[in-house]
């Protein structure tokens, strides 16, 4: 086994995505552990080529081929399968992203390299690597060791590289058999815009699964205009379609960052976490104590929203009319 | 269009997790245990893919864990074709891998066409079974799939990314595609249906094959609960009074409307 560190940098219409630099920034502290090098690969269709220049890496092993137009799995890992075998690093990294998701169980399998899944910490002791995950929704957390292998990276991880690019750029040849994927990509299809643009908003009432039921979200629309905010919702409430998808909030949703979010219901899953933690002022209102949405809650109490939530709109409303 | 949905019983993350002696596995003996939510969305897909395309049977297969004749009766009840248990001793708990390996081995014998996965579990520490599954098997996979629709004599998926971005791929078949959530909410069957299930029988029960040997490559040398870097501060009293306390900070960071 040698001793670099393989970063997938994940690139989307022309722009990297956030997890590359924090990747990156991981993989050259642990490349000067090892004695490696941080190696960033950039899989593309020469259209993102411009992309390799400014990835704080070592090197950057750049592969270019039609079939990395847009992420097609297969192809992604075909070229990675390839890459591991014929550098032979000590870990792969790739984000904990759809694209990381879809390829690092995969890659597991084919190349036989130990994986550590939702994982938040990395370090090299000796021979081993020690990795740090999420586990049982983020209540746990195992540390488990490996020779080495491949880790998915939860956003927010590690903090991303600082400085500049500069890295040297090679060329590397696409792997055989591009030709006859079983897949082909169809469309990208964007987002709807129609709503409200829950990341434009000042305030925030959002309803999980504990809410119950779509006929129980009007106690949080009440509560929405009481205070001039607007509901949003977490992942099981727009899965079930109780609010639209364009209201869901976390890492399949969107990222906000409102001056007040009301957690209604919400347990706090690492998914859902990722897409709030970062709101001014985070209440949460969840009769599970262990929910850990109140290790990111400014505010917290275990009363039932269903009590909670009408008295405070009441006495909002109280005190707007005493004013 | 033989569509095969592999079902785990994962532990409910309501319960309070409790570790082991060693602390490296929750203490499994006194959890419940429920079947997990994403592939609950898997079967749920295969059963809408089913009703637009006759022809289709829905196979399901679970490993012999606490509950799982709950788990399958209800996808038959609910419109599966088959249910098949694989008996074995998984008490313990089993890495990803281990399934990911028993799981090829059955489902190299079943002619699937289609193999449609939850996304994921609140136990893959070692990764996803699907896409360990389709790496050990040699077939495309697509995951975190909000949607698979036949197409062209294979499927077509809507692969979802951060902010609502969609992603539509054509994949020709067998695949594994790891689905995160159906076109629709899973469908609710009573319980009075699941017993029928139960009284008409149909569980096809055998063994699991051996996993293989290597296992996943990773040693746990422990479980701990994370420190939060922050706690929030709890507010104590009934309803009333902590409707009082939250108006108040509220107010007090003017955030009221104007």
């Amino acid at each position: 086994m040698g001793n670099d560190i393989l970063v997938l940098v994940e690139h989307h219409a022309g722009a990297v995505h956030d997890s590359a630099a924090e990747l990156l920034g991981k993989a050259r502290e642990l490349a000067a552990a090892t004695g490696g090098e941080a190696l960033a690969v950039l899989l593309h269709d020469g259209s993102a080529a411009s992309l390799a220049s400014g990835l704080p890496a070592d090197r950057v092993l750049s592969v270019e081929h039609e079939a990395f137009a847009h992420f097609l799995p297969e192809a992604y890992v075909l070229a990675m399968a390839g890459l591991m075998a014929d550098r032979d690093p000590r870990l792969t990294l790739v984000a904990n992203t759809t694209v990381g998701m879809d390829l690092a169980g995969s890659l597991s399998a084919r190349t036989s390299a130990p994986l550590a899944a939702y994982c938040i910490g990395l370090e090299v002791e000796g021979d081993v690597v020690v990795a740090t995950n999420q586990v049982f929704g983020g209540k746990l957390h195992a540390e488990v060791e490996m020779p080495g292998g491949i880790a998915s990276v939860v956003a927010g991880a590690f903090p991303p590289a600082e400085g500049a690019g500069g890295a040297t750029v090679e060329s590397v040849g696409a792997p055989d058999g591009l030709g006859n994927l079983r897949m082909r990509f169809l469309a990208r299809v964007e987002p709807e815009t129609s709503d409200v643009d829950i990341t434009a908003q000042d305030i925030l009432i959002s309803v999980g699964r504990g809410i119950g039921g779509d006929e129980n979200i009007e106690l949080a629309e009440d509560l929405a205009g009481a205070l001039g905010g607007v509901v949003s919702a977490s992942r099981p409430v727009a899965d079930a379609g109780w609010l639209p998808k364009t209201r869901q909030v976390g890492k399949s949703g969107r990222k906000v960052k409102p001056k007040l979010y009301i957690a209604c219901g919400i347990s706090g899953a690492p998914e859902h976490l990722e897409g709030m933690r970062d709101a001014d002022l985070i209440i949460a209102i969840n009769t599970d104590e262990n929910a850990p949405i109140f290790d990111v809650a400014h505010f917290g109490t275990t009363e039932d929203l269903f009590d909670v939530v009408p008295a405070l709109t009441e006495a909002l409303e109280a005190a707007a009319s005493a004013a | 269009m033989h569509i095969v949905v592999p079902m785990k019983q994962t532990v409910d993350l309501v319960e309070e997790l409790e570790l082991n002696d060693d602390g490296t596995d929750v203490e499994r003996e006194y959890l419940k245990f429920i079947s997990n939510e994403w592939d609950e969305q898997a079967l749920e897909e295969a059963l809408l893919i089913k009703e637009a395309s006759p022809g289709t049977t829905v196979t399901v297969v679970g490993l012999d864990e606490v509950d799982v004749d709950q788990t399958l009766f209800a996808a038959l009840a609910k419109g599966a074709d088959r249910a098949i248990k694989l008996g074995g001793d998984f008490e313990e708990g089993i890495s990803s891998h281990q399934r990911a390996s028993i799981l090829a081995q059955v489902i190299e014998g079943l002619s699937a066409d289609l193999i449609l996965i939850g996304v994921q579990s609140p136990e893959d520490l070692d990764g996803q079974t699907g896409v360990l599954l389709a790496g050990t098997l040699d077939l495309p996979h697509v995951s975190v799939a909000i949607g698979v629709e036949p197409h062209e004599g294979g499927v077509k998926v809507s692969q979802e990314f951060g902010a609502g971005v969609v992603h539509e791929i054509a994949v020709d078949g067998p695949a594994v595609i790891g689905v995160q959530a159906a076109r629709q909410a899973p469908r609710y069957v009573a319980i009075s249906r699941i017993r029928q299930a139960m009284q008409a029988g149909g569980l096809e029960e055998q063994e699991a094959p051996e996993a293989a040997a290597a296992g996943s490559g990773l040693t746990i040398r422990r479980l701990f609960a994370p420190e939060a870097a922050s706690q929030a501060e709890m507010l104590g009293g009934d309803a009333d009074d902590v409707a009082a306390r939250l108006a108040q900070i509220i107010a007090d960071r003017g955030l009221v409307k104007a």
